[in-house]
């Protein structure tokens, strides 16, 4: 069952496309990883799906429902926490989670709360205001918000901003737990991508607005796609080298290098090839992280 | 829809800046009932110089109703702009703070959010009220006693007998909630076009002022537009302490002189009130939340 089916939405800020005909679906119980450069379109993408910026054009559905037409219903089973950690600085942690546990239809007991508190890692800064906790606190707060009603789809827009590496490690584990434990859909992005890779089981990546790639982030990784790093010492000539060749596809040419993709297999003939055409090589390396595909897909765009 | 409302009253219970205006309130009457305390009579003998030789006044002039009229007369002024940092800050605070987006996505309609921030804001503003009504008139009473009440209009005095002005206040407070709830729908409104605190704020007030002015100017140009401005309006509270006078000019007891007034302004206060609510569920539904 699709939890999330959005079909050809558009956001159109004055003379700014900020989302261009963006499209995708989102199963069950699945982690899904929305991935995209900053000023990509992830954020406005996010609260077009949470109904608080009204798309331009297009559709967008949850749990098979139109939002627009079953909006209250539907953002019942939805918990979500949107870029920053926002949060009243005069309220201590546990009053926040009252406070939104009482605006949700469903009953929420003490023990819901304190629950969420122990999930989130907050038990022992309950009692504390929000203003003297740190940046990854607050988030850890939001999280704590996004899951206090017991949601059936989570939205984390950029989950682990401001977390040092242990909150990071936290909350990927955290992510991991309520899809694998409790059967929660969700629904991250990220700008940490090697976050990303080890927690969604999909990705979608978009620039300027507009998807670039998607799938299954098994396929995404395949190793017979993997990206090379070669520096020469004459990157010009070492270009038109690999240019003719017929293995490499996606070059990038930059600063610090050659960056293309091809079959690991056919490694050893590169190297032939470039000793071969008289090329100095300094170093050939392949890359194989989400990181690297990510990369290259959004500057390919530019 | 009273969940909303409770959220909402809670979250102005727990701000500081929230009893920012009780205590400016408090502050500002206790340091005029102590004035008037300790030179209450030199003050009393200035009201009444130009009458003392045509008209003998006995007993208690400086009595608690008394100062509870010039108190609501120096008041009513100030108390809006009082009311503006709240009212004012009710959307455009949780935009600034980016809180919007978190009550924005729970299973209610912007609409109810909207409606539970101004019952809220509403419901502060009457208990400003009613905290000035306590300290303004019980604790005058309190220090200075009761007896009649004796007021200097611009070219005619009005006794209204001590048993006839208890009324009187309770009306002029119902009317004087009109009022200021006028202001919280207008501080409203300037709260759902902006996302941030002090524009809002600064921009109620600058209104309010801007409007007085030319509430009270007898300019023949602004003269037209005056009977639609809902400055003109707020401060008839005065009206019930107008009374009207029989065939031997003795008042009426229990009488108001000019109740189509008070009606007529009571009818405009609540217009702008629907006016500026109704416009800030539009802006507020129309809009994309971005902060």
């Amino acid at each position: 069952m699709s939890v999330i089916e959005v079909q050809d939405i558009s956001k159109q800020f004055g003379t700014l496309k900020a989302v261009d005909g963006l499209s995708f679906e989102v199963q069950e119980g699945e982690v899904f990883g929305f991935l995209g450069q900053n000023g990509s379109g992830k954020s406005t993408t996010i609260r077009m799906l949470l109904s608080l910026i009204h798309p331009s054009s297009g559709s967008i559905k949850l749990f098979g429902l139109p939002l627009k037409e079953h909006r209250n219903e539907l953002l019942e089973k939805v918990g979500a926490i949107i870029e920053r950690p926002d949060l009243y600085p005069y309220l201590t942690a546990k009053e926040h989670l009252q406070l939104f546990a009482k605006v949700r239809k469903k009953h929420i007991t003490t023990s819901d709360i304190n629950a969420t508190l122990e999930k989130v890692g907050l038990s022992n800064r309950s009692t504390d205001k929000v203003q003297t906790f740190s940046l990854g606190m607050k988030q850890r707060l939001g999280i704590g918000i996004a899951l206090v009603h017991n949601p059936s789809l989570i939205i984390l827009d950029e989950p682990t901003n401001g977390l040092d590496p242990q909150g990071i490690a936290d909350i990927r584990h955290l992510i991991q737990y309520l899809a694998k434990e409790e059967g929660k859909t969700v629904f991250v992005s990220s700008h940490l991508l090697s976050e990303i890779e080890q927690v969604a089981s999909q990705i979608l990546i978009i620039h300027k607005g507009k998807k670039v790639a998607g799938g299954a982030t098994k396929q995404l990784l395949d190793p017979n796609k993997t990206i090379v790093h070669v520096t020469t010492l004459n990157d010009e000539t070492a270009l038109s080298a690999i240019k003719v060749s017929e293995f490499a596809s996606y070059m990038l040419p930059r600063k610090d290098g050659i960056y293309f993709c091809m079959p690991q297999q056919q490694i050893p003939l590169l190297h032939k090839s470039l000793v071969m055409a008289d090329i100095p090589l300094l170093k050939v390396e392949t890359k194989n992280s989400l990181e690297d595909y990510f990369l290259q897909v959004t500057s390919n765009t530019q | 829809m009273w969940k909303l409302i409770s959220v909402e009253l809670y979250k102005i219970y727990k701000r500081p800046r929230t009893y920012i205006a009780f205590g400016a309130i408090a502050a500002l009457i206790v340091v005029i009932q102590l004035g008037l305390k300790i030179d209450g009579d030199a003050y009393a003998g200035f009201l009444m110089k130009d009458i003392n030789d045509t008209l003998s006044v006995e007993g208690k002039i400086l009595n608690g109703y008394l100062i509870c009229y010039i108190l609501l007369q120096l008041l009513l002024v100030h108390v809006p702009l009082l009311v503006a940092l709240i009212a004012a800050d009710m959307i455009s605070g949780e935009a600034n703070l980016g809180t919007l987006r978190l009550i924005f996505t729970t299973p209610y309609s912007r609409t109810q959010w909207v409606m539970a921030k101004f019952i809220a804001a509403s419901t502060y503003t009457i208990l400003l009220l009613i905290w000035l009504a306590f300290l303004a008139l019980f604790v005058s009473i309190w220090i200075f006693g009761t007896d009649d009440l004796f007021l200097m209009k611009s070219n005619y005095v009005v006794l209204i007998t001590e048993g006839d002005v208890m009324w009187r206040y309770v009306g002029a407070f119902v009317f004087a909630a009109f009022a200021l709830m006028t202001v919280t729908s207008l501080g409203f409104l300037m709260s759902s076009l902006a996302n941030n605190s002090i524009g809002p704020i600064v921009g109620t007030m600058s209104a309010i002022v801007f409007l007085t002015i030319l509430s009270t100017l007898n300019i023949p140009l602004f003269s037209l537009i005056k009977p639609y401005l809902f400055t003109t309006h707020m401060n008839n509270w005065k009206e019930f302490f107008d009374l009207q006078v029989n065939a031997d000019n003795e008042a009426i007891k229990g009488s108001i002189l000019n109740i189509a007034k008070i009606k007529n302004s009571l009818i405009v206060l609540t217009l702008h009130i629907i006016l500026f609510v109704g416009a800030s569920v539009l802006i507020v539904k129309k809009k994309d939340i971005l902060s």
